[in-house]
């Protein structure tokens, strides 16, 4: 429960941070924190307009996308509290829940038949298939590490006590922080600020989608960033009791956020066919983890 | 008699001293001139009607000797020719034009589709909403259109992609939304105030551009020498203007690859220098600066200080900015083998101004046919050889550079402004005037023909992006479709240019 709403809170100013911290490096004023926020509660408050072409997929897609999101932020634990939902196995419920999710917003892209959108839902497909399997054998080493394979099992008793340790933390987190990248499409995978259809990923699959179906699809990209931010944050948090631990949970929220802000101000979009390379190399790094633990587990012959 | 007359920028001549030759010769004459000449190019290729009959005027411009060859023949409407088009590429454009306006046939011109659907076009029954795709006919291609309206803020265009993939096989350019009938209103607007008016719209960033021309033509065909303060207000001017776009387009370019510093700093850039042509001339895009015969707004010794300022506050900005854009490896994998064109397409195609020098090949009418203060200045062309998205980027910023050198020259010695009544006179009657003039983006070539009252009867207009688009369209096959957004904006093409 506790996971659910610190989620919920920080999924409020995430996407503000990012962008004010763009703003601020490029030397201009930015707009309020909550700017986002208000933009979907004005969608909220409009009317979708729907294609003629388009069929109830169309219609049904912003609702999955965004339940799923859901779905998965409850088996994220925080800290030494469960989250709402916890089972063995539950990281594999929460990688599938998710693509689930994104099926749908790619059918729904598709559905509309146009030549844009498709191009974006292929795109988006290719790379987030390049992504699961770095996630999976992150997740697969620390389940081995600690011999259990819940999300709250594994975090709760994950300890980072030795210098091989650290480095596997380090490790775990660039490959998270590169997830949430890519399944958010920002930099340098996509760039969410560009007007350009032809080079957009997840904008160019949402031209469609307008009122109260765009401002779900919005809300759900705050949210996945914020769940991806608890997800690393978990990673330091284990023992820590909760008046550090909250602190602590915004305080890497907020870096989280100032560090992707950061990366999509003093850099440019990789060229589109660097990206599978690029997310590929996440795999290595995770592989790069799996080797790791089996040296702790002393399990080289 | 020789088949060609010779003159130099900013002529008038007698249009009866343009030699009239029959079809055959002149086809010869004239693709014989450009076929393996890499320094002679069509500056303008166009028709106009006498009685019955349609006058075509082919004007050759030779870079080394400074000439420019003209040469006419007089064909009748119903006419199928063989084209030019089938000798040498370069005149692909123009003989759709002369199709387009007055139904002219050609037997063996490969691609002979309207250009831009002019509102006085021959056959009307040919409308843009009905334009005549390339399309290749396959279940693994896809095709994807884009426009005409624009996802920016900027002009309307349709551009139709034949992709495999994520690769462009092929790209096609259709343009005409922004035909406003340009030239035809330089005949029916007898007003010379309204005529500048017109050729400040010509292309809302080459405003500087495109009034000089037409302030060149104007007083060669009214026989004004000008005073050297007028020259000296419109190179300036002309230098700024390519600084001011030149930055802009630097800033466009980084934001296509969302690099946001670059983006910010030099867009923040271009700023005071469009700021301190408001300071001139009361107005940031040059409008209402130059005008024939006369300097509106004098450069005076203050002016040069603020000017003075204003570089100095530009220039260690611009420098450091670009120190760091050209040190970034994510941007400049995004450059480099980006949209190559290579200097046989540049050359077959007739490109011109920096779509021409990207690949080394030298088109600069600065120095090949210097005009205004261009002859003290002796400019060298800025030359880059590959073609790529990459030597456009850095021919910007080193014709920056340069520009901002020439102005800081030009403003140690500013000429004095004597005041005086412009004498305007009239127009020359039956005379052609042509005049070439070095925008930002590349070669304008303004053409005027008057009847014997003096009156035009013809206007033609040819801006850069005229040849240019089609360079555009060779760049980006096989390239990535994401990649074309970047390909465009290195090339920053003009659609009202285009449109007229």
């Amino acid at each position: 429960m506790l996971s659910l709403v610190l989620i919920l809170i920080a999924s409020f100013f995430f996407t503000g941070i990012i962008i004010r911290t763009k703003s601020i490096s490029s030397g201009r004023k930015g707009p309020g924190i909550f700017q986002p926020v208000k933009d979907v509660w004005r969608l909220f408050k409009k009317g979708s307009v729907y294609s003629e072409t388009t069929s109830f997929v169309f219609q049904i897609a912003p609702v999955i996308y965004f339940s799923s999101v859901v779905m998965a932020i409850l088996v994220v634990p925080f800290g030494s509290t469960k989250g709402i939902i916890s089972f063995d196995g539950d990281f594999i419920f929460f990688a599938y829940v998710l693509a689930l999710g994104k099926f749908f917003s790619i059918i729904s892209a598709m559905d509309t038949g146009s030549s844009f959108e498709g191009m974006g839902a292929s795109r988006e497909a290719l790379y987030s298939m390049f992504a699961e399997p770095a996630f999976f054998i992150l997740m697969g080493s620390f389940a081995l590490l600690t011999g259990h394979t819940s999300f709250f099992e594994i975090f709760s008793t994950l300890h980072l006590g030795s210098y091989i340790t650290y480095a596997l933390g380090i490790m775990a987190t660039f490959v998270l922080v590169m997830i949430a990248m890519i399944e958010n499409s920002r930099m340098p995978i996509d760039d969410p600020k560009t007007h350009l259809e032809l080079t957009m990923v997840h904008e160019v699959m949402i031209l469609d989608n307008s009122g109260f179906d765009l401002g779900l699809i919005l809300s759900t990209g705050y949210l996945k960033f914020a769940m991806y931010g608890t997800l690393i944050a978990n990673l330091y948090i284990g023992e820590l009791s909760l008046l550090y631990a909250i602190p602590a949970f915004f305080f890497i929220q907020f870096a989280f956020a100032v560090s992707v802000g950061i990366i999509e101000s003093f850099m440019a979009r990789y060229r589109m066919s660097h990206n599978p390379q690029f997310i590929f190399a996440l795999s290595s790094v995770s592989l790069l983890i799996f080797l790791g633990v089996l040296l702790v587990l002393g399990k080289f012959v | 008699m020789e088949n060609f007359t010779t003159i130099l920028n900013n002529q008038t001549i007698p249009v009866a001293d343009i030699p009239e030759v029959n079809y055959a010769t002149f086809l010869e004459m004239n693709a014989g001139f450009i076929i393996s000449s890499p320094e002679r190019h069509c500056v303008n290729y166009f028709g106009y009607p006498v009685q019955n009959h349609i006058k075509l005027i082919c004007c050759i411009a030779d870079d080394n000797t400074h000439n420019i060859h003209v040469s006419s023949c007089l064909v009748n409407p119903s006419d199928t020719l063989d084209s030019f088009t089938a000798r040498h590429f370069c005149f692909e454009k123009f003989e759709r034009e002369i199709h387009e306006n007055f139904g002219i046939g050609y037997k063996d011109h490969p691609w002979l589709k309207p250009v831009r659907y002019a509102k006085n076009r021959f056959d009307q029954s040919k409308t843009i909403a009905n334009y005549p795709f390339y399309s290749i006919d396959s279940d693994e291609l896809h095709e994807v259109a884009v426009g005409p309206i624009h996802a920016g803020i900027i002009e309307p265009g349709h551009f139709r992609f034949i992709c495999n993939g994520e690769q462009i096989l092929h790209l096609e350019i259709q343009l005409g939304y922004q035909h406003r009938g340009i030239e035809q209103q330089f005949l029916d607007k007898k007003n010379l105030l309204q005529r500048s008016t017109l050729a400040e719209s010509i292309a809302g960033d080459t405003v500087v551009g495109h009034t000089t021309t037409f302030s060149h033509v104007w007083e060669s065909l009214c026989g004004i020498q000008t005073s050297r303060d007028i020259e000296f207000s419109r190179t300036l001017a002309l230098e700024m203007e390519r600084m001011a776009n030149h930055t802009g387009d630097l800033s466009a370019v980084c934001a296509d690859i969302a690099y946001q510093l670059g983006n910010s700093v030099l867009g923040r850039l271009r700023t005071p220098l469009i700021n301190f042509m408001q300071e001139w001339g009361g107005n940031r895009l040059s409008k209402g600066l130059i005008r024939p015969g006369r300097n509106q707004f004098p450069f005076t010794p203050e002016l040069a200080n603020r000017l003075t300022e204003v570089l100095d506050a530009y220039e260690p900005d611009f420098v450091e900015m670009n120190k760091q854009l050209f040190q970034l490896p994510s941007a400049l994998s995004r450059f480099e083998r980006t949209g190559v064109v290579s200097y046989d397409d540049v050359l077959s195609i007739g490109t011109v101004g920096m779509a021409a020098r990207m690949s080394g090949l030298r088109r600069d009418i600065r120095s090949s046919h210097p005009y205004s203060l261009y002859p003290e200045i002796t400019h060298e062309p800025i030359l880059k050889h590959h073609g790529d998205v990459y030597s456009r980027v850095q021919i910007r910023r080193q014709e920056v550079m340069q520009s901002m050198q020439y102005i800081r020259d030009m403003i140690a010695n500013v000429p004095e402004y004597i005041e005086q009544e412009p004498e305007l006179g009239s127009p020359e009657p039956n005379s052609f005037a042509i005049s070439l003039v070095e925008g930002w983006r590349g070669e304008i070539c303004h053409c005027a023909i008057t009847d014997n009252s003096g009156e035009l009867i013809q206007y033609k207009i040819k801006d850069p992006s005229f040849h240019n688009w089609l360079a555009l369209a060779l760049a980006v096959r096989n390239n990535e479709i994401s990649d074309f957004p970047i390909c465009n904006k290195s090339f920053s093409l003009s659609y009202s240019g285009h449109d007229l």
